[in-house]
Order: C-alpha cells, then structure tokens, then sequence
C-alpha cells in the first residue's frame, strides 16, 4: 500500500516500548503524548477492570446456581450487579476500542505519526483515570455503593441511601472523557491522513472509529447533562425528575437512553470496522462491498441515535412514540444485516487462512447474528411486552455487546498483537482458549433466552425452582467461559514476555500498520508514505509472499 | 468539515505535524457541539414542562428581574464584541491594544457575574430558591421554573468562569510574548468559546425573562 523504500531505516529510535527512547522510567509513560504509549495505558487499564467485572459476573452466577442464599445477601447481589454493570459499560466496552486502538493503531493505519492533539490525548487518559477512581470510590464511601443498576432509574435513584451522586458525577466525568476522545478522531481522521489517501481508501476499522467518534460527540453531551441534573437534584432539590414537584420520570428516561442507545453503537461500531479489515486480510481477498460498508456505519450511527424510545415501550411513552420508534429499531437491522453478509460475501470463494484472530471475527459474526435476531423480538412492540426486563434482554445485550465487542476487542487483540509487543502468542494455544471462552459462553447465555422467555425476570436475586436446571447449566457455562478467558489472557501475557519474535507482516496485510516494523517504533514515519492503491489490494503486496 | 481537508504535508520526527490552524479550530468547534447539546438536554426539559406548566411558566416569569437581566444582556453583548476587537488587534500585531481588549472583557464577565449574584441573592431572600419552604407552597410549574432557572444559570455561569478563565491566559500569555501572532489559534479558540457563552445567554435571557 505504502512506498515501503521511502521511510526504510527511518523510523524513531527503536520499539514504542523501549525505555531509552523516551524518559525513562514511569514519567515516560505516565507523562507521554505518543499515541501508542497512551493506547497501551489504556489497555492495562481496562484488561484490569475487565478481570475485576468477570470476577463479579463469576460472583453472581454462583449465587445464582441454586434458589435461595448461597454467597452473598440481596443486597449485595443488587451493588453486584450495578458494579458489573458500571464497570463492564462505562469502564470497558464503551471506552475500549476507541481509546485502545483508536489510540494504538489509528494514526499507523492513516499514515500519521501522532492523533491530532497528542496533548489534549494525555489529559483525556487523566479524566478516564479520575472517573475511574470515582466509580470505584463511590463503591465504598456515602452510604455504599450504588444498588440502582446502571442505568440509574429515578425516582429510585433519587431516593436510595446509597451513593449515587458520586457514580453518577464519575459517569460525568468519563463521559467527557469519551466526548475527546471522540473529537481527537474526528479531528485525526480530517487532517492527518496521508497523501493519497482520500476516504475512500481508509481501511473500514478507521471508518468504525471515525462513525463511532460522531456518536461519541455527537450523544455523550446528553449523558452528561442528565448525570449531572442527578447530582444536582440530589444536593438542591431542584425537581426536574422528582414526582413530589411536578417533575417527570420519563423524561430522566428518554434523556438517559438518547445517549445509552446510541452508546450501544459506540460499544459494536468500532468492533465492526476491525472486523471488516480482518475478514479480508484472513481470506486473502478484497473486501466487498467497501462502500456499502463504510455508508452503513455512517447509517447505523444515524438511524441508531433515533432508537432510544424502544427502551421504554411498557414504560409508559404513547403508542404512537411507539410505533415510530418500533419501526426505526428494524431500520438499523439493516446497515448491520449489510455488514454481516459482506463480510460472508468476502470469505466466499477466499483463501481462507484460519488463524486466532480469525476465529474470533467468525464466533463475532455467528454471536452477533444471534444477539441481532433477538433484537428483533424486543425491538417489535407486542413481543417486547413480556420479554421487557427479563432475561431474555440480559441474553440479547450480552450476546451483542460481549458476544460482538467482547469478542471483537480480542480479535484486535490478537491481530495487533505482533505491533503491540513484537512478539506472538502460542498459536495453538490460542485456538484452545477460543474454542473453551467461546462454548463456555454459549453454555452460559444461550440459556438466558429461554429462561427469559419462560418469564425470569432479570436483577432477580433469587428464582423459583423451576429455573434451576438451566440455572445450573448457565453457570456451569459460566465457570467454562471464566477459565477461557484465563487462557487467553494468560496467553497473551505469556506471549508479550517469551513468545517468538513476530515478523513485521505477519498476517501479510496490505494497510499502511503492517509496513511498520514490529514491534511498532516510537514514531512513525519520517516522511509521510504515500499512498496508491487501498486497504485490502493484497496482489500488490510487496510482503505477500 | 469536508472530506477534502488537506492532509498534512510533513511530518517531523518528534511532533504530529506541522502546525495547521484549521485543525485546532476544527476541534474546538466539534467541541463546542458537544457544549451546545450539554444545554440541549436542559433546554429539552424546559420545552416539555413549559408546554406542560405554560401559566404557572409565565406567572413565574414576572417574579424575576428584567432590569438585572437585560443588564446583564448588554454586558454579555458588549463583552462578545470586544474579545472580537482583541482577536483583530492581536493579528494585526497591536499585542497592547489586544491585552486592552481582553482586559475589558473580563471586566465585563466579572460584572456578569457580580450582576448575577445580587439577583440570585434578591431570590434567596424571597425564598425562591429550590425546597424553599416558600417556593414549595406554590405549584409544580412553579417549583420547576425555578429548578430550571437556577440550574441553566448556573450552569452557565460556569461557562462564564471557565470562559474568563481561558482568556486571563492568553491575555497573560500575550504579555508575555508567548503567545505568538503567527500561532493565534489559543486566542481565537478561546473567542470562539466566549461567543458560545454569549449565545447561550441570549437563548435563556427570553426564555426565562421575556415569557409573555
């Protein structure tokens, strides 16, 4: 893709990770602007609290093994689940991509050397430290942490002792975290592409973060207005949401889900785009459709910020609201129904290489569809009646958000693998461990549908006897996923330490990354490549041997 | 925010590119819809409860200050106009007369400010403030104006700060010739930021003064 002649022997001084090549010690990584050295902060970060998340997901499901007590009382299972909740939401999958990749590998795939304000990048990881450290404060301090679920309900919210002014302001506080991020890759993606590169070469991981940066600026604000009228109306009273003065409830609920329903895009957006540049690479064959693509994540981050009221069909909204947003909800099945049969489009007829990154984006398309069709039944308004708020939803959105971005961030994971340390992973190894997190979490969701459907509600602490046997199944399932993702993140640590050294091209791609050396050096280019032909034109490929 | 902005030309090993104007302006205006739908939410519920509580809105209306308001207008208004003139002193290189300007521009949000807290102090007094035990015998439409008051103008007010606070720097900045003439974007970014301030103003000076 690139003139690889041009930069040859000119890159930085040595890998990103190399102490001499920066300040030495913490300060070099605690002070940097290099994208790539906040991108990996952000990785250890969020690998952290996605371990912590799966330990009290872990909690709950052998709680919830049997009926009755087992480890822990209600209302700990209540601050449990808002936890979960919390963290896995505003901690891992909404930031996750964007600030991981969007920060490691976004400038490498468009030909810059750095995002568009490196400075503004560095605060940026500060807030998301600071609103971390808040929602986990607000975990042990005021009253305890909060039991409101995550998507703090008023007039519950208003009332509960717990400490909701405190996560609520951390989910302020992350929010604008999110917004700059997302303005940093609109504003990368306008003005530091390479030349030659007009947007209808950008690989289609770039397009993803670059829809998903829209709906980070575009629906962010909203959360944070409503997170801090919370706040507010918890200190002062003012009423806005509070019943006894005339204020609206509802209204709390369409303010929360005109961000939390496009946030959901936020979340499957940018693991789509990786997606699309897997497909191609591991089927040696040029993506189709590129442009169907790249438009349909600009419909699904339009048409998904229209959605919010399918989350509140029994919640009292007109029929007419209903109706409309019903109708809408089917509309976005269709940009991703696009993506899906792209991406099978691609593979047909491809030499098909089948390797751990691969096998994710596959187990990413077959879990999504699943989470997608049953979209459908919450999305039409009479099914959703006794569907809405049972387990039936927890399996869908798990399905979506871990079963699609989950899977997706360990696709990327295991793609960029060789750029992020220089290293790789135990390749077969690496197959086990899909195989285990990837039938441990079919044994652990999938039962979810039918419980929900047989009419288990969800945030339950207990259930009545009949559930049990599929209780005992989804948690047997559960332990199966837990040691999956023990392998594979073992993997990974094992591989950045002692794995063999990975080639510079190791999965013969044709973006402008994979003309980097690996491990990626500290800066980029010195002189800009040039770029001719696009994303997924493998034939060209000087590496393609 | 066209798909054709210049990509950039070279880059040096140590920075992410030369410098570009139109880059920070393009973030500082992304932002500035972020700030734009910040107010969105609150204007969303006063839209709502106005429709709900239109008299009890209007009879609200009448128990605030016009003078303080329109006051504060003209203040807001005038102080728009000279951080415009400082912006335009600045480029044609007459730093002092830019620092003039700017002074005169923190004068004015500091009287915004002063201005605002007698009014909020004439309202604490009267027993307008949220869960007033005053306020809280009157209706809902009542008890929400208020809430709605107190939170956008406060809100606001913090921009007001905030705002202020961006141009004390580069005023100082321009004394102390760090802030380059070829390089204005600080100050023309922390104008723009002023002028969001100023049209926030002029959408909640009608809807909470003018009701009619």
């Amino acid at each position: 893709m690139a003139e690889t002649a041009a930069h040859a022997g000119a890159y930085g001084e040595g890998p990103y990770f190399n102490p001499e090549t920066v300040k030495p010690g913490p300060a070099g990584w605690l002070t940097t602007t290099n994208h790539k050295r906040i991108g990996v902060m952000y990785l250890s970060l969020i690998a952290t609290f996605f371990s912590v998340a799966v330990i009290l997901g872990l909690l709950m499901r052998i709680e919830l093994m049997y009926p009755g007590q087992q480890i822990m009382s209600a209302k700990v299972f209540n601050a449990m689940f808002t936890l979960h909740g919390v963290i896995q939401i505003f901690l891992v999958v909404i930031p996750g991509i964007p600030t991981i990749f969007g920060n490691f590998s976004l400038p490498t795939l468009i030909g810059a050397n750095d995002m568009a304000f490196p400075k503004l990048n560095l605060f940026t990881f500060y807030l998301f430290v600071a609103g971390a450290a808040l929602a986990i404060g607000s975990c042990f301090t005021g009253g305890g942490a909060p039991d409101t679920g995550w998507t703090f309900y008023v007039p519950f919210s208003l009332k509960t002792a717990v400490n909701v002014p405190l996560a609520t302001f951390a989910v302020f506080v992350l929010g604008m975290s999110s917004i700059l991020t997302g303005v940093n890759i609109v504003s990368t993606v306008h003005t530091l592409r390479a030349p030659g590169m007009d947007f209808g070469k950008m690989p289609l991981s770039v397009w993803g973060l670059y829809s998903t940066a829209w709906v980070q600026i575009l629906a962010t604000p909203i959360i944070g207005i409503t997170m801090l009228l919370i706040v507010v109306e918890r200190i002062f009273g003012i009423g806005v949401f509070d019943p006894t003065k005339g204020g609206d409830p509802l209204l709390y609920q369409h303010l929360f889900w005109i961000y939390s329903h496009p946030a959901v895009y936020i979340m499957i957006l940018p693991a789509m785009g990786i997606m699309s540049d897997l497909f191609p690479v591991f089927s040696r064959k040029n993506i189709f459709g590129y442009k169907m693509i790249a438009f349909s994540s600009l419909a699904i981050a339009s048409v998904g910020s229209l959605v919010w009221g399918h989350h509140m069909y029994v919640n009292g909204q007109s029929d007419t609201a209903g109706i409309i947003f019903s109708l809408l909800t089917f509309l976005v099945a269709v940009p991703s129904a696009i993506k899906v049969v792209n991406w099978l489009a691609t593979m047909y007829k491809g030499s098909i290489r089948v390797e751990a990154p691969f096998l994710y984006a596959l187990s990413f398309v077959w879990l999504f569809t699943i989470g997608g069709l049953t979209g459908m039944f919450l999305g039409g308004l009479s099914t959703d009646v006794p569907l809405h708020d049972t387990y039936f939803v927890v399996g869908h959105f798990h399905y979506i958000i871990f079963g699609g971005t989950g899977f997706g961030i360990f696709a990327a994971l295991y793609y960029w693998f060789p750029k992020l340390t220089g290293r790789m992973y135990e390749k077969r190894f690496a197959i086990v461990a899909w195989l285990t997190t990837f039938v441990g979490f079919n044994v652990f969701y999938f039962p979810y549908f039918v419980m929900g459907w047989q009419g288990m509600p969800r945030r339950y602490f207990d259930f009545p006897a009949k559930f049990t046997e599929l209780q005992v199944v989804s948690s047997i399932g559960s332990y199966i996923m837990v040691i999956g993702i023990a392998m594979i993140i073992g993997n990974l640590l094992r591989g950045a330490k002692k794995g063999e050294k990975a080639p510079d091209n190791p999965w013969q791609g044709a973006t402008l990354d994979w003309s980097l050396p690996s491990p990626a050096p500290l800066e980029n280019w010195d002189v800009p490549p040039t770029v001719t032909r696009g994303p997924y034109e493998f034939n060209h490929s000087e590496d393609d041997k | 925010m066209s798909g054709t902005s210049a990509p950039a030309t070279a880059h040096g090993p140590h920075h992410a590119g030369p410098y570009n104007p139109a880059k920070g302006r393009l973030g500082m205006w992304l932002f500035i819809c972020t700030e734009v739908l910040l107010f969105g939410g609150l204007f969303l519920l006063y839209a709502v409860y106005r429709y709900r509580y239109a008299e009890a809105f209007h009879a609200a209306s009448g128990l605030l200050d016009r003078l303080f308001g329109t006051a504060n207008t003209i203040v807001l208004i005038t102080s728009s106009l000279t951080v415009v003139l400082a912006i335009f002193e600045f480029e044609r290189g007459k730093p002092t007369r830019a620092r003039n300007y700017l002074l005169f521009t923190l004068l004015c949000g500091l009287a915004f400010l002063v201005i605002k807290s007698f009014e909020w102090g004439a309202k604490f007094e009267h027993g307008l403030y949220p869960n007033a035990p005053h306020l809280m015998s009157m209706g809902f439409g009542e008890i929400l104006y208020f809430g709605l008051y107190f939170t956008m103008t406060g809100l606001h007010a913090i921009h007001v700060i905030v705002g202020m606070s961006v141009l004390f720097v580069a005023w100082r900045r321009i004394g102390k010739g760090t802030l380059m003439r070829t390089r204005p974007a600080f100050l023309e970014n922390g104008g723009l930021f002023w002028h969001l301030v100023d049209v926030i103003w002029i959408f909640l000076f009608p809807l909470f003064y003018l009701i009619s």
